[in-house]
């Protein structure tokens, strides 16, 4: 689309009011906050990434080598709380914050101050959440999806978890109203809801999953918390509850949640693909409905995580092929973005190698997926290492991977200068390389049979663990290659980059310039 | 651009939103030493409480004063329509958690548990009814029946939206009395609610040995009705800030959105309310 912009950009580097760590405490411009919810997410990454190569460690070998097994489990439940509600969920939110008001013309966030409150959440559940380690106990060892009746029994690890979660709840439910109110009411004129870049309308939906879902995890962590001190039995069976009732609970918002954590992915990639294969995104119409339609059948399919609770036969294949239906608008969008580089004038930028990766290696995640769906084959699969496989396909090259794909591509609208192309292919074809060497193991390591959230193993799962363990470290060392690129941007070492640094990048972004000024489109801009 | 064009307010950098994080900070550090009898745990949950009680007047005391000064247009009353609709969907949802919750006990975890190859096995001597407190329930209860104050209290809460109705019509006819009026009446039906809920709580811990320690009837009871008393509660200190707005000269017969925010929000837990009186009441 094309776009009249008045001559509204001012030469406001500035911005009025505080300096210093005082300017970052008290901001309510969305850039600002989308910057520091960026660089949290990266910390709560490394530190999540740090519990990830400790497990790892203790598993490149049969054995107990370096950790107690008590505190393996703390690993693996940390890892999954900090790794989804403090790295990639944040993430995404730092991309709307920086992006949302840019694509649509807006001057900031619908609620400018409560967007700066929701960011400033998020340390303090951090506090909540990290400091659990050091309570007598340690961090609960529940697993990340903390079923009854183990979070019933831990220790008070367990209960600064409940309110991490809490507040992260809070967070989120306000973050996503901010999101909703921006995008439906704070387009500049002339930006129809159809003519949004599909990103605006994947945060739009995961927004209203967020909504949605964020309310239900809250009563599930509650229902724990009374159970823990207030002597309720929702999930002692003994007073007429069922543990099986918290995984519907949980599942109920579990399952939306992963769509949360994959949509806006699918919009950053749906940003991308056009920009460098220089056509416009094929099907533009039928991936807003795609994208509409996962939301919906999201909340229907949660059941096929509990596949060996028991439950009626009916009520499996109701399930199995509620999720299976998911892989078609699911399969319409990868179409979709492989019929716009169909016959596109192809150049793979770091962006671009990102967003391929994503297409290529999400795909297998994707269809792991639906492997896991069959009820008969998820009995046997059921909490091994093959869905542990799964979701890292689906989480780190899906999610991680367009994150990436996202950072690349708008560092250079973000701080004005070009990353270095080297350095960002050098940490796209490591990541991918060690993340493959790391998970695809994994799938061989489940179909034999190796459970998950384990700290020992059997003697012939060695090879493929040491294999994996490799792999960890590998990727985990990759990202510190991102550091470099980023560093390197943001001390102005490099290109200057141009309004629109990319030869055929549509959007309203690309026509302010680069990197932004503090204040944009305070008058909108007309988009025809 | 059109010259009519409205600028959107967007306010300055705020201290008040690291108030609100401190405050939480201090809530959920305090309740989790509160609830393990370790450290500090009421002072701290005070002090959280009190920083944000703070928060909460001056956010919403600088926003009462940017509203009233005229410093948001259309498009501001249009977001904060938009946003308090999302809110009570949000609230609509964590309350369907939890009703959720009831359907799943009295109609697959009960049943089941009392299913031959359970009570054979498992729970012996175990008879499937709602109202339960489970296999393994140590003191018998009575459940709270439907017909007493229950019934009184879903006819204040229903008197309650017409008085908020006849309210706002006040309001839309610049007849500030009735609007007082209206407004005070809800409030009152409100705190009247509220005593006769809590009389019901000591009479069901009194008398009828119904407690949330009896089994999954009680949890069920005293959660959800417990979350719905503090949503009306929260719902009448709503109102109550708008009957001393309205007193201090606020809003005109154009622009009094944070009534009607007020007013979703008490329609919302009346609606709640009703639900709540016939699943959990009544059936």
């Amino acid at each position: 689309m094309s776009a009249v912009t008045p001559d509204q950009v001012h030469d406001d580097h500035h911005h009025h009011g505080p300096t210093g760590l005082m300017r970052w405490i008290t901001t309510t411009n969305h850039k600002d906050i989308g910057t520091m919810y960026l660089i949290f997410s990266f910390i709560m990454f490394l530190s999540g990434g740090v519990m990830a190569l400790t497990i790892r460690a203790e598993l490149f070998q049969p054995g107990m080598q370096i950790v107690q097994p008590e505190f393996f489990n703390q690993l693996t439940t940390m890892h999954g709380l900090v790794m989804v509600f403090g790295a990639i969920m944040p993430a995404f939110v730092g991309f709307a914050n920086w992006m949302l008001p840019l694509m649509i013309g807006a001057s900031d966030m619908a609620f400018a101050r409560m967007n700066n409150w929701s960011f400033w959440l998020l340390p303090v559940a951090a506090i909540l959440l990290i400091g659990s380690f050091f309570v007598p106990g340690g961090a609960t060892a529940a697993g990340w999806t903390l079923y009854a009746p183990l979070s019933v029994q831990m220790g008070m690890g367990m209960d600064l978890t409940i309110f991490a979660v809490h507040i992260m709840g809070i967070s989120s439910i306000m973050g996503a109203i901010n999101i909703v109110v921006t995008v439906l009411n704070m387009r500049a004129p002339g930006m129809t809801m159809m003519k949004m870049p599909l990103f605006c309308w994947t945060w739009l939906i995961t927004a209203y999953l967020l909504i949605a879902v964020m309310p239900v995890l809250a009563g599930a962590v509650t229902m724990i918390l009374t159970d823990r001190h207030f002597g309720t039995s929702f999930f002692n069976a003994a007073g007429g509850g069922d543990p099986v009732l918290y995984q519907h609970v949980f599942w109920f918002f579990g399952h939306p949640e992963v769509y949360i954590m994959i949509l806006p992915a699918f919009g950053i990639v749906s940003e991308i693909i056009p920009t460098f294969a220089r056509k416009p995104l094929f099907g533009y119409a039928s991936m807003v409905y795609a994208t509409a339609s996962i939301a919906v059948l999201s909340f229907v399919v949660w059941a096929h995580h509990m596949f060996t609770t028991g439950m009626p036969a009916a009520t499996q294949l109701f399930f199995m092929y509620a999720t299976m239906l998911i892989a078609v608008p699911t399969g319409v969008k990868v179409f979709n973005w492989v019929a716009t580089m169909w016959r596109g004038s192809m150049t793979f930028e770091t962006p671009m190698l990102w967003a391929t990766g994503f297409i290529f290696v999400f795909t297998m995640g994707g269809f792991t997926g639906l492997i896991c769906a069959i009820a008969p084959i998820d009995i046997q699969v059921q909490d091994t290492y093959y869905v542990v496989a799964h979701f890292h396909y689906v989480l780190v090259a899906g999610s991680l991977f367009a994150l990436f794909a996202g950072a690349y591509y708008w560092l250079p609208k973000w701080t004005g200068v070009m990353y270095s192309e080297f350095i960002g292919k050098l940490h796209f074809w490591c990541s991918i390389i060690f993340f493959n060497i790391t998970f695809f193991p994994m799938h061989f390591l489940g179909l034999a049979g190796m459970p998950r959230r384990i700290p020992d193993y059997a003697l012939q799962f060695a090879d493929f663990n040491a294999l994996a363990s490799i792999g960890a470290f590998g990727f985990g060392l990759s990202q510190l290659i991102f550091i470099v690129a980023v560093v390197k941007c943001v001390r102005g070492e490099g290109k200057k980059a141009a309004a629109s640094p990319w030869e055929d990048a549509q959007g309203l972004e690309w026509t302010v310039p680069s990197p932004a000024p503090h204040h944009t489109f305070e008058i909108p801009p007309v988009v025809k | 651009m059109s010259p009519t064009f409205e600028k959107y307010f967007v306010p300055e950098p705020s201290k008040f939103p690291i108030f609100g994080s401190f405050a939480l900070l201090c809530i959920g550090a305090g309740s989790v030493m509160w609830l393990n009898h370790t450290g500090p745990g009421p002072l701290v949950f005070f002090v959280g409480l009190a920083t944000l009680i703070y928060m909460l007047f001056g956010w919403f005391g600088q926003v009462i004063r940017e509203s009233e000064s005229g410093q948001y247009g259309k498009n501001v009353d249009a977001s904060f329509r938009w946003s308090m609709g999302w809110f009570i969907f949000s609230e609509v949802m964590f309350f369907f958690a939890f009703f959720g919750v009831l359907f799943y006990v009295r109609v697959i975890a009960v049943p089941s548990l009392g299913s031959e190859e359970s009570v054979s096995v498992l729970w012996q001597g175990f008879e499937a009814a709602w109202p339960t407190a489970g296999p393994r329930a140590e003191e018998a209860f009575s459940p709270m029946g439907a017909w007493g104050i229950p019934a009184i209290n879903t006819l204040i809460l229903l008197t309650s939206g017409a008085t908020l109705t006849w309210a706002h019509w006040g309001m839309m006819k610049d007849n500030r009395t009735q609007l007082k009026l209206g407004l005070l009446l809800t409030v009152l039906l409100g705190a009247l609610f509220m005593g006769f809920q809590i009389y019901e709580y000591m009479h069901a811990y009194g008398e009828m040995n119904l407690k949330m320690t009896s089994g999954i009837y009680g949890s069920t009871f005293y959660m959800m009705t417990g979350f719905h008393g503090l949503h009306v509660t929260i719902g009448a200190i709503m109102l109550l800030v708008m009957l001393f707005r309205v007193m201090a000269g606020h809003f005109t017969k154009d622009n009094h959105f944070a009534f009607e925010a007020a007013a979703w929000y008490w329609h919302f837990v009346d609606v709640v309310w009703l639900v709540l009186f016939v699943v959990v009441y009544w059936l």
